[in-house]
Formats: structure tokens, sequence, C-alpha cells
């Protein structure tokens, strides 16, 4: 198990959230979206230009700018 | 029993709300705005077994702070006229996230029922959801339904009826957020409730959670109805805020939100969703999006489906624009034929028919574009659309979704500002929606199309596509970058979050097509309408008052008869007794008839130049001439602030006047050139200034609608006019120095 930064994750790696950084409005939006501890996401893909990130959270989709991923600590099992 | 029943819908967009909204009251609904701010609410009425129902389609939200207009304005709905039983729509197939929400009225205690809605589409995907668990386990009664077959609604409606009937007090649902809130929250609770604090609004423990929220509104209104406690609560929060980032590094909102989402897990776990499936298993939206959203395959669809989208709009509404105009022209001929001359007549004619026309002029065009938009939007596309664009748009301050409203302005030349401006309703964002709504009309929409044709077909005969081609993109550069600007001055301010959902694709109902597409249309026809009749009057009499001094009026006259003297008596009558179905003029009298009608537009060119609209632009001429326009460009320029197409015409009847030996076969371009204040730089100075000066005033009295003030509406006209002005001088400034 090791703990990394969203924006840091590859396509189709999983992992589960262990800590969102982040208050204000911006941690609210993220928050509100299910984003919380305990979820589980994996990344769906990325925009033409690498950023914003799709992932797959709950059975939906849901899309993140990179520099809003940086808030958003992930625990990943290793082989990933 | 009560006269009638009031019901207010919520929801997360894309559950089905709107849906579920048209399929209970149909046609009987009619949209309004909420007093100053741009957030549309829909009331709509229907009677269920002779009970008259009243119910308001809240904006779809997925929570309830006070971040943006959308939540504020559900939540106030909700405490000021305390609807009779809030139905909170879920999509079964996203249930987690949906529920969050539903928490957040549970907190609130508003007589709630659910609609759990997308059984079908749950059960596709393996996702089974037992409600009646559900309904348990959050004590809220839950009817399951198919909003899109109105499977189901009938039952809604009557176990909401059942709900509202109950009139049971607001009963706010105690849900733990950790045992350091818990005991603050308490101790709040009793201060609250003793001090009989804001308890008229809001039930006690809401007041509470809001201020371990810090809850901008609440807070200030809990200030101004008793500082002292306020004061107090604002302590106590402090401390507990105090404690909480010292032990857990986190703020009491955040845990807050934590735990709703661990409420709402605890309860789904209890049995409630069950999967068949794995949850990550690729669904036909996920394929399709494979393909859609792929890095290098998903931007060139995308642009095909852009360019599909423009074609449609433009190429389809083009037989009934120009029915619309021939209907108009009809008209206009019909009042020409029964009415005296007269002022009446000419302002019916130039100003009521030319004016209201135009505005109806766009009608079809804007249905079309909406249609279009709507079939985006619906089916879950102008989202990945946004996801896409937004790495671009965001350098320039803009979001994703900003690049539908550039596209149908002009992004491609020959696009309007009008449905541009109306679409940046699709922006969520309230910064980078206004900095679109200001700089769509930089593009080059088709009515500038026609000014670009002819200057350029003038002045750059051998690089006609190339000089089209840079135009477009300069229209683009300039504005995105002033976009930029606006984003760093006048609206600046942080990047709105992007945390967007990815709807799952959808097929579009055609009747919620069509109802968008109406009710959009509607607007227009409505709101622009009115004002557009007063200012299109106000023009006509600019360009016609006070008309020709009467010794001028005779020496046309004179010259009129001179002319008609120097043709024997035969063809004079042949002219005057000529009409269009009997056939040709015989060559002398149609030689007659062209030298009548140049005499005739000398005239009015001097009508022109003796009008207001003309002094003013003889007035303006110092100013003017240090970009390189002289008084008749002036008026022309002038003339385009009623609609861009009026350019031409203006230039026409200016530049007819004042020369001895003019051939009618002459076209205005030829003309231009020989004209000695014309050379190719003034041509790309007035083609500077042309596309990037004060928009049309229909696009700028929807501007106003959109924006919410005319403030706004008047920033445009008079930044757009100084930006174009100080362009056009520099352009010709250091053209003419370059030679």
């Amino acid at each position: 198990m090791a703990e990394i930064n969203l924006r840091l994750m590859k396509k189709n790696q999983s992992g589960v959230i262990k800590a969102v950084k982040v208050s204000g409005e911006l941690g609210r939006r993220i928050r509100e979206m299910g984003l919380v501890p305990g979820t589980e996401i994996t990344i769906q893909g990325r925009a033409p230009l690498y950023d914003p990130v799709a992932m797959r959270v709950m059975g939906g989709t849901l899309t993140l700018r990179n520099n809003e991923a940086d808030h958003i600590v992930v625990e990943i099992s290793e082989e990933g | 029993m009560k006269q009638h029943i009031t019901m207010a819908l919520a929801g997360n967009p894309n559950a089905g709300k709107t849906t579920l909204f048209n399929e209970l009251t149909g046609a009987r609904q009619h949209v309004g705005n909420y007093p100053g701010i741009t957030v549309d609410y829909k009331i709509g009425r229907f009677s269920y077994e002779g009970q008259e129902i009243v119910i308001t389609d809240l904006p779809g939200t997925y929570s309830l702070t006070a971040y943006s207009v959308e939540e504020i304005v559900s939540r106030d709905f909700l405490t000021t006229n305390r609807p009779d039983v809030v139905i909170n729509i879920v999509d079964a197939s996203n249930l987690e996230r949906n529920l969050y929400l539903t928490t957040q009225f549970l907190e609130m205690g508003v007589p709630l029922i659910i609609a759990l809605n997308m059984i079908d589409v749950a059960k596709d995907r393996g996702i089974e959801v037992r409600y009646e668990k559900l309904a348990e386990l959050l004590g809220v009664q839950i009817v399951p339904i198919i909003a899109r077959s109105g499977e189901g609604t009938k039952e809604l409606i009557k176990q909401a009826l059942e709900v509202a009937h109950s009139e049971k007090i607001w009963c706010p649902k105690d849900i733990s957020y950790g045992d350091d809130l818990d005991e603050v929250l308490m101790e709040l609770v009793s201060i609250i409730t003793d001090s009989s604090f804001l308890i008229t609004t809001y039930p006690p423990h809401y007041t509470a959670i809001k201020y371990l929220e810090h809850d901008d509104q609440i807070l200030a209104m809990g200030q101004k109805a008793d500082p002292l406690v306020t004061q107090k609560l604002e302590q106590m929060v402090a401390s507990i805020s105090d404690h909480l980032l010292k032990t857990m590094d986190v703020y009491p909102e955040s845990m807050i939100a934590d735990h709703r989402y661990g409420f709402i897990k605890s309860i789904v776990r209890q049995g409630v969703l069950s999967h068949k499936f794995d949850i990550d298993r690729l669904y036909a939206s996920d394929k399709i999006d494979k393909v859609l959203t792929n890095r290098l395959i998903g931007p060139i669809v995308m642009l095909l489906i852009l360019f599909g989208l423009y074609q449609f709009t433009f190429s389809w509404s083009e037989l009934p624009v120009s029915l619309m105009g021939s209907f108009f022209g009809w008209l206009g001929g019909v009042v020409d034929a029964t009415l005296p001359d007269g002022p009446a007549k000419s302002m019916l004619i130039s100003g009521v028919i030319d004016g209201v026309g135009g505005v109806l002029g766009f009608v079809p065009l804007i249905m079309f574009m909406f249609f279009g938009i709507a079939i985006l939007e619906d089916s879950g596309y102008l989202a990945r659309v946004a996801f896409m664009m937004d790495r671009i748009f965001r350098i320039f301050g803009l979001h994703g979704s900003s690049v539908m409203p550039f596209i149908v302005s002009g992004g491609i030349a020959g696009g309007c500002a009008v449905p541009g401006v109306m679409a940046t309703r699709t922006l969520r964002s309230p910064k980078e929606r206004m900095a679109t709504l200001l700089t769509v009309p930089f593009m080059n929409c088709g009515a500038k199309v026609p000014v670009l044709v002819l200057l350029i077909g003038a002045f750059f005969t051998d690089h006609q596509a190339l000089y089209m081609f840079l135009f477009t993109m300069l229209a683009w550069l300039v504005a995105l970058v002033v976009a930029k600007f606006l984003r760093t001055t006048v609206l600046k301010g942080e990047a709105t979050p992007f945390v967007m959902e990815l709807p799952p694709y959808r097929f579009p109902t055609l009747r919620g097509l069509l109802i968008h597409t109406w009710e959009r249309t509607w607007q227009y026809i409505k709101k622009a309408g009115t004002v557009i009749l007063g200012i299109s009057i106000i023009l006509w009499a600019l360009m016609t008052y006070p008309g020709l001094p009467d010794s001028q009026s005779e020496s046309f006259e004179a010259k009129r008869t001179v002319t008609r003297q120097s043709y024997p008596q035969p063809i004079r009558t042949e002219l005057l007794t000529h009409n269009e179905e009997a056939g040709k003029l015989s060559p002398e009298a149609q030689q007659l008839r062209e030298a009548l009608t140049i005499i005739d537009q000398q005239e009015s060119g001097a009508g022109l130049r003796y009008s207001i609209a003309g002094k003013i632009g003889t007035f303006l001429e110092p100013v003017s001439s240090l970009a390189g326009f002289d008084w008749r460009t002036n008026i022309a320029l002038l003339g385009g602030f009623a609609a861009k197409e009026v350019i031409i015409s203006t230039l026409g009847t200016a530049y007819s006047m004042g020369e001895v030996k003019v051939d009618v076969s002459d076209s205005l371009g030829e003309r231009l050139v020989r004209d000695p204040h014309w050379n190719s730089v003034v041509a790309v100075a007035v083609l500077i200034f042309i596309m990037f000066y004060a928009p049309c005033f229909v696009t700028v009295v929807c501007i106003a609608k959109e924006a919410g003030s005319w403030k706004w509406a008047f920033f445009s006209m008079a930044f757009n006019t100084t930006f174009a002005f100080f362009a056009a001088v520099a352009v010709f400034q250091i053209g003419s120095m370059l030679g």
C-alpha cells in the first residue's frame, strides 16, 4: 500500500481516497460529489491535453482539473 | 382540504428532474426569473383527483451551500415559501451521490418524499435498490418511478399528497457528525432554542449545522437578527474549529461532509444496494466515451459534430429565415401601398416593421440553434466537449463549456451572437460565464460577413480566402485575449472548480427537446421584442430627421424634371404606366428610370447628411479621421448598431451622393475603391472596427438580460467601441506610415 497524489495516478489505476486537503468552495465541491475519505476511485482517462482527468466514482464519472486533484491523497495497492 | 397544494421538485443535475417536471405538468408551465439574478425557475400546475397542485422546479444542485446562486435560491425558496411537500428526485443508478442532497433536506427537516428515478437504468446495470428498506432507514417515503415513461408518477403524486396533507411540522433528522461535533452541536442547539434565534426561518438544528459549516448567508442573517447570540455561537464554533484543526487537521465543514457520506454509506450497506456485476464494469456509455473522448479521435469527432451543428442551424434555418424576411418585405409593401406618404408611413415601415422584422427574423435561427444545443446537452455530449476543451480555455480564464457559445457566435465565420449569448446559460460558473458573454460578440457573425466580403473583395481581390481566414483567426485571438484581460481586471477571481459530472449518454426525448427549444425561443421573443422596437424607432428617427431643407428638396425635384424633359413624352408615359408584370421596358425608358433612381439616391444621401445621424457623423469626423473614417463611414457604423447588415445599405446611400457622374452599374465596392478617402489601409481599419465595436442592439439587449443588469450591456458597448477604435487607429496610423 502506498499513498500518492491523485494527479500522479495512471489510467485504469484504482485506489481509495485517504484525505481531501482543501476547504472552502473547492473543498466543498469536491466532497459533495462524493470524493471523501473512504471512496474508491478508478482513473478512466484524461482529456487530449492531459488535463482534466476523468474517473469512475461510485458508478458514475467525474472530472477534475489536475490542480484540483492535487488536494486529494489516494491509497493505491503497490502493483498498480 | 386546502385550496391547492404547493410542491417543490428538487434533485441533482442529470437526475431526470426536468423530465419528471414535464411529465407532470405538460404544457402547463411557465418560466420566471428570480429578481436580480439569472437563475430561472419553472412553475407548473396540474391536478390529481380534483386536487389542484402548483409545483416549482428548483434548480438542479448537488448540495445546499451558500456558494452558488442556484443553491441559495433553492434554500430560500424552501424556507420562505414553505412548500407543502418537497419531491426529491434521486437517480437510482447513482444512488450514493444523489442521497447527499437528500441528507441535507433531512437536516433541514422539510416534508419530504423521494422519487427514485431511473430504476430501469439501474436494473440494466445490475443494480438493485431495496427501496422499502431504504425508506425505513431514512424515515422517508420512497416511490420508484421511470420519469421518461411516466411509470410510477401517479403513485408518486398520490403519496406526495398524503405527505402534504399530513401537515407535519418541519422535523430535522439527527445525523452523527462524530463525537466532537455532536457535542458542540447540542450546545449550539440549546443556545439557539433558548434565544429563539432565527427559528421562524430555520429549525435550530439546521442553524447550528450551518454555523459549524461557516455558511456565509446564514451567518449574515444571524448577525442582523441578534449580534449577541451570533457572537456567542461564533466563539464556540471557532474554538471547536481550532480543536479539530490541531488534533485532526480538518475543518468542521469537511468533517460534516465526510460524515454525511458516512451516514449514506452506512445505510446503503445495510442491504439497500446490491450489485449483480462488478461496479466498474464498462457500460455502453463508457464504451462510447472510449471513442468520443479518446485523446486523438475525440477532438476530431468533436470538430465534426460542432461543424454539423453549425451546418444544421445555419443551412436549415435559411429557408424559414428568408420566408420571414419576405413576409416582412410583403408587409412593408402592403403598408407602402395602403398608407399615404408621410412620416407615419416611413416610421411604420423603416422603424416598426424593419425593427420587429429584425427581431423575429432571428427566431428560426434561434429555434434551430437551441434545438441542436438541446440535443447535445440532453444527450450528455456537451459535458464531454467541456471536458476536452477545458485546458485550452482555462488559459484565458474561461471554462471548457465556453466553446459552444463561441462557435455559435461565429467561431466559424457566419454565426450569430444572439443565440451565442443565450447559449452561455450552459455555463455554471458565474465569472467564466460573464467573460464568455462579453467576448462572444467579437466573433464574425453572419451579418458581419457580407461587410467583410465586400471590403475584402474590393481591396484584396487576389487573396480573398486568405484574408477571410485571417480575419476569422483574428476574431478568435481578440476574443480570447480580451476574455483573459477581463478575467484579470473587472472579472477577477479564482477559477470556479471544475468538479463536473460526465453523465451517461442518453437518448434525448423529443418532448424534452421541444419544450427546451420553445422555452428559450419564447423568452427571446418576449424579452428582446419590446426593447428593440423602441430602439429601432429611435434609430429610424435619427437617420430621418430633420430632413432636407425645402430649397434642397426643390432642387432635386427640379433635377428630376429636367431629366424627364430630356426624354420624349412616350418614354415618360411608358415609365409612369409601367407595371412589373407587363414585361420589359424599352431601353430608353430603362435609361430614364436609372437616371431617376440615381437622383433619388442622391437625395436620400443628402437627406442622410442632414439628419441627426449625419450631423453626428460629421461631428465625429475630426476624431474618426484618426482611424481614417470619413463622415459617411461614421453614419454607416452608427446604423450598424441597429444591425450589422445595415452598414452596407447605409454606406450605399451615403456614397451615392455628391458624385457628378455615377454609373448605376458601379457596385459599392467599386465606388469605394475609386473614392479618394479609401485605400487598403482604410479598409483594414474599417474592418477591424466593424469586427470589434459595440455589438448590435439585439445582442446588447440579450447581454443585459443574460447578465442580469444593463450595467454589463453598457459596459460591453463602451468597452468594445473604445477597444475597436484604438485598434483601428493603430492600424490606420501604422499602415499609413508604412505606406
